[in-house]
């Protein structure tokens, strides 16, 4: 191998290891304020992805409609939970998050995806549609088990999965889209040449990693996510609703979701099943930082994309194989260092 | 005058486990109220059902309106505010995040008085704001729990063994900035082991065993009375197991 390709292999890497870095610190995230394990992560990036990629072929995409579906479920919802202290604030206010929201959207995608709408519309209207499902799924199917055990969490996170997935067929069919770029246009420097679109992942990415920092260092919202992730009891007794932690946390994972899918698709041809692979290793970079350390995450995430880029070139067959035996050495390591913790009981 | 807080006809159980039994309790406004009992008598039970942390069956008012309906978040926005026994401070936050979070639900503007008047009553937290909760001492532990749940500008802060663990010297801090907080105009339900001293600076007081209570008046009365003072004041016997 000469230095060329080995450059090559390295750019890719961290081009998709980009990608896994803001999945991982999504799933980092998520577990820490919810206990959830946002196997849902994948169908994020994959309708984010396929609905901004039908918005730009101008094609209506069904997730607008799904969203206004979920609204509705999680007024529903809203209104059961409230039905013994039923009042007319609280009702317009869920009528408005849960419905005429979604409904607004969903008109103004019916609009725009008549006539081919620029890239920035299709960029917004994608990450606001998938935003709103993140936030209505939280409601739907985490929230009313806010209070069980991970692993109760875990099997409504793999129905969720299974559900998006199939709905994602639904959508979008069993072919696979591309995107247009966000940003088009090349230079080469040196032996390398980085497209617009793989400056654009590095800007994206590096400008989410500061501004989450910004956001948990110095809002108190940013703060009170924390303070939940790291005792809950402490949180509620401050008066920081454990919901409205759990909200930011899907709605930021979601929108991080379907970010990276509008950065891939440009790149990479996406099915409706492609997300979860990508999700999985933004995975095991979150379990390589323990689910707790996000910035151990961001970089087992660009190792993670690397050995994949690597393993691509030598031996492609076994690319996903071997990203996923890093876990093996990495468990086992963190098996011996730290004994087995209890889980928390609240 | 109504009372702050009251409990009437309380029932707090753990599965078919009755821990706390028919109790009934007053706090009225500017009072320290005090329940003393052996280990495992229920007291911290009771706290936590008050907050509405553990389900309870029977009738808490405050500030003259039903908490039935109401979760942890709505009565600390109401002014009530618990320091619980093991503080559950947010221990990877230094101590002014610490603080800042406990006016989660207070205008950010009242906020930052709130702080001046913590620091005033805590000094000790000043000189350390910027350290990592978990990394403080005992004692400033329990200051950091306490500012935090101040800074709720609570009507009434129940403590839950405040002086559980630490030195005299701190204890005799804790217990003098309880009396300091009356003045202010906070009532304060304070649960202890540490009978003596509590009796001490409480107005009322309630003797609790076995989930009931055995005994209620004025502290002074309750401090004198024999039975307590062979059972609490003297040597301590040995109760069941905390829970």
């Amino acid at each position: 191998m000469n230095t060329t390709i080995m450059l090559f292999l390295v750019q890719d890497g961290i081009t998709n290891g980009a990608i896994y870095a803001l999945l991982g610190l999504a799933l980092v995230l998520v577990f820490a304020v919810t206990r959830v394990i946002l196997i849902p992560q994948g169908e994020f990036v994959t309708y984010g992805a396929l609905t901004y990629a039908s918005l730009a072929a101008g094609q209506m995409p069904g997730t607008a409609k799904l969203a206004l579906a979920l609204g509705i479920g999680a007024f529903v919802f809203d209104l059961f939970v409230a039905r013994k202290a039923l009042h007319g604030r609280l009702i317009l206010r869920s009528i408005v998050a849960n419905i005429v929201l979604p409904a607004i959207v969903l008109a103004l995608t019916v609009y725009f995806a008549a006539q081919k709408p620029p890239v920035a519309i299709c960029i917004a209207l994608s990450l606001v549609i998938v935003a709103m499902i993140g936030l209505y799924l939280y409601r739907i199917a985490f929230q009313p088990l806010a209070h069980t055990s991970v692993l109760v969490l875990l099997i409504a996170s793999v129905g969720v999965h299974l559900a998006l997935q199939g709905l994602g067929l639904l959508f979008f069919g069993a072919e696979g889209q591309r995107g247009p770029a966000v940003l088009s246009g090349a230079f080469t420097a040196g032996a390398l040449r980085f497209t617009g679109q793989s400056i654009t992942v590095y800007a994206i990415t590096i400008a989410f990693i500061i501004g989450l920092w910004l956001f948990f260092g110095l809002t108190l919202y940013g703060k009170a996510l924390r303070a939940t992730a790291v005792n809950r009891l402490g949180a509620r007794l401050a008066g920081i609703r454990t919901t409205l932690s759990g909200q930011i946390a899907f709605l930021l994972a979601s929108v991080i979701g379907a970010l990276s899918g509008i950065l891939i698709v440009p790149i990479t041809t996406l099915y409706y099943d492609s997300g979860f692979l990508i999700g999985l290793k933004g995975f095991v970079a979150a379990i390589i930082g323990g689910l707790v350390s996000y910035p151990l995450t961001a970089v087992a995430a660009l190792v993670v994309g690397i050995v994949e880029a690597f393993s691509s070139f030598y031996a492609s067959n076994y690319k996903e194989v071997i990203v996923f035996m890093l876990l093996i050495p990495v468990l086992l390591l963190r098996s011996l260092a730290a004994p087995a913790v209890e889980e928390e009981k609240d | 005058m109504s009372a702050l807080l009251s409990v009437t006809d309380a029932h707090v159980a753990y599965g078919k486990v009755e821990a706390v039994r028919s109790v009934s309790l007053e706090v009225g406004a500017n009072q320290i109220v005090t329940i003393v009992g052996a280990n495992g008598a229920g007291k911290t039970t009771l706290l936590l059902a008050i907050m509405g942390i553990l389900p309870l069956k029977g009738r808490v008012a405050f500030a003259g309106q039903d908490l039935a309906q109401l979760d942890i978040e709505d009565r600390v926005a109401m002014g009530l505010g618990l320091v619980p026994e093991h503080r559950e401070l947010f221990v990877t936050m230094n101590v002014e995040d610490n603080l800042e979070l406990g006016a989660f639900r207070i205008e950010r503007r009242r906020a930052k008085a709130s702080m001046e008047r913590v620091y005033a009553l805590f000094p000790r937290l000043k000189e350390r704001r910027k350290q990592l909760a978990g990394t403080l001492s005992g004692g400033e532990q329990q200051m950091l729990a306490m500012g935090r749940a101040l800074m709720g500008e609570p009507k009434l802060l129940m403590l839950d063994e405040p002086s559980l663990g630490l030195a005299p010297i701190i204890v005799a801090d804790i217990f003098r900035i309880v009396t300091e907080l009356r003045a202010s105009g906070v009532s304060v339900l304070l649960v202890e082991q540490n009978a003596q001293a509590a009796l001490k600076i409480a107005d009322q007081a309630y003797v609790m065993e076995l989930g009931e209570f055995a005994l209620s008046g004025k502290a002074s009365d309750i401090a004198a009375n024999e039975r307590v003072a062979a059972s609490y004041l003297g040597f301590q016997h040995e109760g069941e197991s905390a829970l």
